[in-house]
This record gives structure tokens, sequence and C-alpha cells, in this order.
């Protein structure tokens, strides 16, 4: 393909090659699948030699077994790094949660309704105001709050992965090709399977529920990024391309600021995405209304348990509209050409 | 127009072949292969074949032909949003097709502006940051950006509209925002990809005129870019007749009309009201013989005079009218039973003038 001479790093050079698109693998040659079954079960026969000690093998129980002795190393050996995040991720929560704690109720509901109302529409500034003093008569304030903080946290640390990592996605096919299976993993795999871990680093709490629920809610938004930026009309990109643009200038002038709508419905997603977990988000120590459904399904009370769903349902329902109707604000701002 | 003072864009033994991974498309494209037989064999898709055009300075160069032609292509060879499989593209001098990306860039910004069928305006800025935006990436100051657009908007009359959004705009005022964007860029040339095509047709017209009067005072180099033969004649210094990515005839525009080198071209120019194209000096019989022959009534016409002038002349005539040029020699007749047959059908008109050319 080249005949240059391989830099130091020749293996990261080839890949960036690939990753750009600027080397194509010959992905359609015939022989490419036998050797992928070849490689694959190589791979298996050697797994069998590091892991097994027996015939016939049952590798499975030794395989998970090593994945927990490498996640105990992980645990013993950056225990100070996941100490960071915890940190970083509590004080935020905490500070958040003061706040509108701070603000109290009157003046919280008051603001959310207000901004309901200059979103959305007075109907929904009505809903919002009524359904918050709901649960404030319900003694579901302070948990409101802390679902809030939670929500909030979670979001923006997820549009702050996901959103970048749409963008270049959208400007790699191959990573767009290795990212969708990973994707596809993350909103499938059962919580509970990374929520255990999750508390191994970062013992019960707020932070191994931001991170579970992360890994959920991140995928919608890699997903819409990618998708908004890549379906942009291609006269426009012509045109801009037309006026010499460097591919920097292309993203930041033109193809970020008109993807705009669809990462807004991507974060809209991953909003939702976050609020459903917050049930399963409160077996692993995270407080807010997920905690106290859990705890009145324990106490067999589903009374309780429905007025704290409740609450959750509000709070969806308020955070979905005027999110929407953000989204639905930049789309008329753009129009239809 | 006349008296161009050089060349601006030449073209030369441009090919594009697309879906042609191993060149064979090409291969066979560069030894006369017809665009079936390459597709046939290859898979390869015979886009523009064996182009070569020179552009002059100042000049309003227009390429006219159906979908599929190779037009659109042709135009984005030129500032390489295409790349051409083979050829060369010149630019004052300056082999474009030669470029790395970085001169390319540079060539884009300060040398070629482009105006697009649909307009690729930007939705999320306003008319006056739209028509600024190449200047922005072209690194211009805000403030000369700002007053450069300003003025460009003005010479568009969109003067009231600078901070509208694209989207409250009609077609018409879009594309004249499209416009103002290629005009601000103050580039040498103007490439234009069916400007107008997406208007109605009365506000089509305006603009064409309008892009005659502008081109009056700005006399750039403009390649533009249609499949209408009526606006091809009305705005064209010259025009290319493409078919299949080829050019079938290039001249001035009543050449084209007047003698289409192949039943291809014939057929668009049935199209064309002929009466405006029709000239004294087009359907005059400058024979000797027919010099030669004394007529007694005097109806002496400009051999300039079009075919809707020479009408009166003709209907109180008894024989052949008399075509002198500027300087009052005699350099022509025209018969009256020609003319009657240029005025009854624009078939006639052209099957008369196309001597020894066959009628399909």
């Amino acid at each position: 393909m080249t005949t240059r001479p391989l830099p130091r790093s020749a293996s990261r050079q080839l890949l960036t090659e690939i990753m750009s698109g600027r080397i194509q693998l010959p992905a359609s040659a015939w022989w490419m699948a036998p050797l992928a079954i070849l490689v694959v079960g190589l791979l298996f026969v050697l797994a069998y030699f590091l892991v097994a000690d027996e015939f016939p093998f049952d590798v499975g129980r030794d395989v998970g077994h090593r994945i927990d002795v490498w996640l105990d190393w992980l645990e013993d050996n950056l225990s100070p790094l996941f100490q960071a995040i915890k940190d970083v991720i509590v004080w935020f929560l905490i500070s958040l949660e003061d706040m509108m704690l701070w603000l109290t109720w009157p003046a919280m509901i008051g603001a959310i309704a207000l901004t309901s109302w200059l979103l959305v529409s007075f109907r929904m500034a009505l809903f919002s105001a009524c359904s918050l003093l709901l649960l404030a008569t319900f003694g579901l304030w302070e948990s409101t709050v802390e679902t809030l903080a939670l929500i909030i946290v979670t979001v923006t640390l997820s549009i702050m992965i996901a959103v970048p990592m749409g963008v270049w996605a959208s400007q790699s096919d191959r990573l767009d090709a290795i990212l969708r299976p990973i994707l596809d993993g993350m909103q499938t795999m059962p919580s509970f399977v990374y929520l255990v871990p999750a508390i191994a680093f970062f013992s019960l709490g707020n932070t191994p529920a931001v991170l579970a629920t992360l890994i959920y809610a991140v995928p919608p938004a890699v997903r819409l990024t990618n998708l908004g930026i890549r379906q942009l009309p291609a006269e426009t990109l012509e045109a801009a391309d037309s006026f010499g643009m460097t591919r920097s200038q292309m993203l930041l002038k033109v193809k970020i600021p008109l993807a705009i709508p669809t990462i807004m419905a991507g974060v809209n997603q991953t909003t939702l995405m976050a609020l459903s977990m917050v049930v399963i988000a409160s077996l692993v120590g995270a407080g807010g209304l997920g905690l106290d459904v859990n705890r009145a399904l324990g106490r067999i009370e589903p009374g309780n348990g429905f007025l704290a769903g409740l609450g959750i349902v509000f709070v969806a329902i308020i955070i979905d509209r005027v999110t929407q109707a953000l989204t639905k604000r930049q789309q008329t701002a753009l129009g239809s050409d | 127009m006349s008296g161009y003072e050089g060349t601006a864009l030449s073209i030369r033994g441009l090919y594009k072949v697309f879906a042609d991974d191993h060149g064979d498309g090409l291969r066979l494209a560069e030894g006369g292969a017809s665009k079936e037989a390459v597709q046939e064999q290859t898979g390869a898709v015979v886009g523009l074949r064996d182009i070569n055009i020179e552009i002059a300075t100042g000049e309003l160069f227009v390429v006219m032909g159906l979908s599929g032609c190779g037009k659109s292509t042709l135009v984005r060879c030129i500032n390489r949003l295409i790349e051409p499989s083979v050829g060369q593209v010149w630019l004052n001098g300056r082999e474009i097709t030669a470029m790395n990306e970085d001169e390319l860039r540079e060539v884009r910004r300060h040398d070629l502006a482009m105006v697009f069928q649909h307009f690729g305006l930007m939705p999320h800025r306003s008319v006056l940051d739209n028509v600024a935006l190449p200047l922005e990436v072209g690194g211009v100051a805000k403030t000369e950006r700002r007053e450069r657009a300003g003025e460009a908007l003005e010479l568009v009359g969109l003067a009231d509209w600078l901070d509208s959004m694209p989207n409250q705009l009609s077609g018409g005022m879009k594309q004249r925002v499209g416009l103002a964007r290629g005009l601000a860029m103050e580039t040498p040339v103007l490439l234009m990809d069916e400007p107008f095509s997406a208007l109605d047709p009365v506000i089509r017209r305006d603009l064409q005129d309008e892009l005659l009067a502008l081109q009056e005072s700005v006399q750039k180099t403009i390649v533009f870019i249609t499949h209408d033969l009526n606006e091809a004649v009305r705005v064209g210094d010259r025009i290319a007749i493409m078919r299949d990515g080829a050019v079938v005839q290039l001249g001035a525009p009543n050449e084209v009309v007047l003698n289409p080198a192949d039943s291809f071209v014939r057929e668009f120019t049935q199209d064309v009201r002929l009466h405006g194209m029709v000239t004294a000096a087009s359907i005059m019989d400058s024979s000797a013989e027919a010099l030669a022959v004394e007529t007694e009534d005097r109806y002496v016409v400009l051999e300039d005079a079009v075919l809707d002038e020479l009408v009166p002349a003709g209907l109180s005539a008894t024989q052949p009218l008399q075509v002198v040029n500027r300087a009052g020699a005699l350099v022509g007749v025209i018969p009256l039973e020609r003319l009657a047959r240029a005025m009854v059908s624009d078939e006639a008109a052209v099957a008369a003038t196309s001597e020894g050319e066959e009628v399909a």
C-alpha cells in the first residue's frame, strides 16, 4: 500500500490511517470470512491451553474467574483513580442537591414552571407546578431533588462523553463500525452485570449508580450525534467545501451547528434512559425517588411505592417535554431548506 | 461582447470516470468506447470525456445539456469538488489539477466562488453571516467581511434583509443570497451550477437580467451551467452543449441555434424562439449572383437586424430586401420567400440557414 519507511510507532500510524479511511482494508475479499473463523478458532485453542486444565473443557467458569481476578487487580491497583472519580461525582451531586434545597421548594417549583411556560406552553407550566406541588405535599420533595441532581449529573457526563464520541464516529466509517456493536452491547447488557463491579470499585452509593446509568444512557446520544452529522444535506456541505474550509472549520462552523436538533434529540433520549435507571440505581445505594420505590416494595407498601413511582413519571414528563421543546425550537430555527 | 484579454480558465483533455477502481473504464473511454460499452465491460460510469475548453477572462460561458450529461460534474472538476480522473484544469496560468490540498483550499478561498442550484445556504446563520462565511473562512477580519457582505447584498437588492434567517426568504431571495455570497468573495471566477433552475420562470428571468446587469459592471469570468437553452442563449457569450459527458457543440449562441451540429442539438434548438436570434446576416444570400440582381424598390435593412425587425419591411417589399453593414455597403439580399420561411416556423428557419446539413 505505502512504500514509505514505517515510523517508530508503526502500528499506531497504521491504525490511525485505517481509522481515517486513508487505507482501505479489503473488506470484501473472499478470504476474509474463512480467515476470521480461523483466527477465532486459534484464539479458542489458545484460551483452552492458557485457562483450562483438563479435557473436555468447561472454560466458561475459568474465563469468568480470570475476569474476576482481573477486576480484583484493578480494584487493588487503581483505587486512587476510582476514589478521585468518586470524589468529583459526589461533590457535584451534593453541591447541586444543596443548591436546590437551599432554593427551597416554592422557588424551585416556580422556576421549573416558568421554564416550562417559556419553552413549552402555559398548560405545561400548570402541569409542572401541580405535579411538583403534589410531590412536595407527599413528602417526596427531598427525594425528587436528589433524583433531579442524579439525572443532571449523569446526563451532563453522558453528553460530555457521547457528543465528542458521536462527532468522531461521524468522521470515520471505521470507528463507526467498531462502535456500533459496542453501543449495542452497552444498551442490552443487563445492568446488574456491571452494577456489581461498580460497587467493588466505588462502594455503595451514588457513584456506582451514576456510572452504571452512564453506560446505559450514553449510546443513544452517540448514535444520534453520529446520525445528525452524517445525514446533513450534501449540497450544504458541498457549498462549505467550495469555500475552502478545513476539516475542523467544517465541523465547527457547519456540521455541528446544523446537527444540533438531532443532538438535542439524543440528549432527550439520554435523559429518559437515565430516569429509567433510577430504581435499579437505588439497589447500589443511590438515593432519591428510586430508593423510595425500592424501600416501599421491601416493606410491602405498594401504595407508597406507587406514589414514588408517580414522582418518577412526573419528573420524566417534565424533562421530556422541556428538552423536546428545546429540540423543536432548534429545528424551527434551522428550518428545512 | 468581444475583446477578451486572455484565457482565464483552460480545461485540457479532461476525463472523469466514476466507480473505476482500476482505471480500466478510463482506458476504454480514452480508446473511444461508448458510455454503454464501458459500463457493460467494467461497471464504470463515464462522466466526462475528453473535455477541451478555453474560457476567456470576463466571458460568461454557458455549459448546457440534459440532466446526467456531465455538466455538473464538469463544473465541479474545476474547483475539484469532484476529482477528475485525468486531464488538466488551468486557472490564470496555474494548474489546479496539480495542486495539493492546501493550495487548492487557497484557490477555493480566493479564486473560485460557486453558486449552487439549491443555494447551499447555512440555515443556522443570518443572511449577512451566510454571505460573510466564505470570507470568515478565508481569514478576513470581522468588520471588513461584514462590510463586504453588506455591499454584495446591496448589489443583489437584499440590503433590508441582512438579519433575516434563510428560511424566512423565498426561493428567489435565497438565490440572491447565494449570488451575493459568490460576489462577496471577489474572486476572478464564478462557477454557477444551475443557479436559476429551481426558481419559477418569472423570478428566473429577473435574475438572469440581474446577472447580466451585474456582469456589465463586475466583468467576472463566469461558468454557468443550465439545462435550459433559452437561458443559455439569453445569458451566454458562448455555449458548450454536452451529451454523454462530451461537448458536442461549442460556439456563440446564434451559431448554436442556427447551425446545430447534429440532430441532438437541433432537438434543443426547436424549443428556442428564434425571432430574436435570426439576423438579416444569418438568412441573407450573399452570393455574387444575388448581389448582382438589380432591385427597384429600396428596402434596406442592417445586417444585424433581427427577424422581428425584418418583418415590417418584408410585408411592404415586393423585391428582395437589401442587407447593408454599418458602413452602408451592400453585403447581401434576402429573397422574400426565404424571409417568409424564416417567419413561418423556427424549423424552416433553421433548415433555410443550415445549408447542406441533413435534416434528421
